[in-house]
């Protein structure tokens, strides 16, 4: 079992529908968000192209906010999904300082948050808040290991990529482009 | 061209310019430091016996260490988001995390550097608590084993000095931290800090005039793993190119050269050579500079480091 999530640059709109959904199912305090939207516009008139790209964790394989909590609060779950028990999370916002996405933030309760692929709903067979509320169903999500997914078959027929592959962390998370 | 707009992100402290580690952290790995660098020359001065030759640093500057680790302690608690948890960091020991590591390290230093403090200053412990058998039972176990304290401080005097540099290096998502220089340059950085120190309030010629040289060649030291900072980071990877940027004609460039090297490293190194040759300079104004460039270097690679990202 390995969740992973694709993303379709060609088909998100940026509209954020993601991002209030995330917030709305996740309660997330007023002035934080779990995700968010990149526009990126790139070139010179005429040869100019645009991107849309919703992020946010990128739950990835080798995750260095894992690997730097003190307290063992930040983990991998089955399914490869990276979350926080917030019981055990001190604070000490070293996992904030080590994700090169800056996924995460400091809670006002005091505890590391960020993106959990809502695994409350993911564990009961649901999709992500996210994906089910894109108006354009640009957000795949399953089981990369079953190659009968669909997002199996779309990141294995479709051109894709990850965000800063450089930083070696091995997202699950694909831009389809 | 490029351009980038970021909708929905509003994360404080984290966007748009992450500032999730304030002077709370600085100041620790300073107080870490220096307290590291006392322990190292307690320990060094000792084992070389040359406790009567040189008595501000093996057994005088030790007033100094417990309440700088306590203070420093008591910062990183500040620090933490969620108090009350403090203290599940010590029901787990996490190999690759460097705040474990300083954790359990300061757990283990703070107790030896007491016991070095009662094996000379029992004395000054007050009265009514000197009747305490418990107490005079720990304070004669140390005077009995000095050696053995003396080595194991001098172990973990090492390792907390080099952590206070490894804590930012194991940021990969931090490309100015990234290099493991740091943890050698702040353990320096310590050495100097209490060095000055020890040259300021020791009241022997000898010990004086031999810190004085100690500390110039660590300020050399220091130079010089600066300079090799910024090699590593120029020949390193766009995102680390652009990271020692900041400091050779971005916003940190009249901080880092005015304030830590050269009030903190260049000055403070003319008035101890100048010293050497008889001048007579006010002994105030090299332990001030020194701590004063020791304290601006963390707190600049710091703010510095959450500044520099991929």
């Amino acid at each position: 079992m390995r969740y992973a999530m694709a993303i379709d640059t060609k088909k998100c709109i940026g509209c954020a529908d993601c991002v209030l959904a995330c917030n709305m199912e996740n309660q997330i305090p007023e002035g934080f968000t779990r995700s968010w939207v990149v526009e990126m516009a790139k070139g010179e008139y005429p040869d100019t192209m645009l991107e849309f790209r919703s992020e946010r964790c990128n739950h990835c394989e080798n995750a260095p906010c894992v690997r730097c909590c003190p307290t063992g609060a930040s983990f991998t779950t089955e399914g490869g999904i990276v979350l926080v028990d917030e019981s055990k999370c001190i604070g000490c916002a070293a996992c904030v300082e080590s994700c090169p996405y800056d996924a995460r933030f400091m809670h006002p309760d005091g505890y590391a948050d960020k993106c959990t692929f809502c695994y409350h709903l993911v564990s009961e067979g649901q999709n992500p808040a996210c994906v089910d509320v894109c108006p354009t169903k640009c957000i795949y999500f399953g089981d990369l290991d079953d190659a009968d997914s669909e997002i199996s078959k779309i990141v294995e027929t479709r051109k894709s990529k990850v965000l800063l592959p450089e930083a070696g962390t091995n997202p699950h998370i694909f831009y389809l482009t | 061209m490029e351009e980038i707009i970021v909708i929905g992100k509003s994360n404080p402290g984290v966007y748009p310019v992450l500032d999730v580690w304030g002077w709370e952290i600085s100041v620790y790995l300073f107080l870490g430091g220096a307290a590291a660098g006392t322990l190292f020359f307690a320990a060094i001065g000792y084992l070389l016996g040359k406790e009567d030759a040189l008595p501000m640093s093996v057994k005088n500057a030790i007033h100094f260490v417990p309440p700088a680790l306590l203070v420093g302690l008591f910062l990183l608690f500040l620090d933490l988001h969620h108090k009350l948890n403090v203290w599940r960091l010590y029901t787990s020991f996490s190999l690759e995390s460097p705040m474990s590591w300083g954790a359990w390290t300061l757990l283990v230093i703070t107790p030896l550097s007491i016991l070095w403090w009662l094996s000379y200053h029992y004395s000054m412990v007050p009265r009514w608590k000197r009747s305490e058998r418990w107490l005079r039972k720990i304070s004669n176990w140390s005077v009995r084993n000095r050696k053995i304290l003396a080595w194991m401080i001098l172990l973990t005097s090492v390792v907390l000095g080099v952590y206070t540099g490894i804590l930012l290096s194991a940021f990969n998502a931090r490309p100015l931290w990234n290099s493991s220089i740091l943890g050698v340059l702040f353990f320096v950085s310590g050495l100097s800090v209490s060095a000055a120190l020890i040259q300021w309030l020791s009241a022997s010629k000898f010990e004086t005039a031999l810190f004085r040289k100690f500390d110039l060649g660590l300020i050399g030291l220091e130079i010089f793993l600066i300079i090799h900072l910024f090699m590593g980071l120029l020949s390193g990877s766009a995102v680390q190119i652009q990271a020692a940027g900041l400091f050779l004609g971005g916003p940190f460039t009249l901080s880092f050269w005015l304030m830590v090297f050269t009030l903190g490293l260049i000055v403070p190194a003319i008035a101890e050579v100048l010293e050497m040759f008889g001048t007579r300079v006010n002994k105030l104004v090299v332990p001030l500079l020194i701590i004063f460039g020791g304290l601006m270097l963390r707190i600049i690679i710091v703010n510095a480091g959450q500044v520099s990202s991929f």
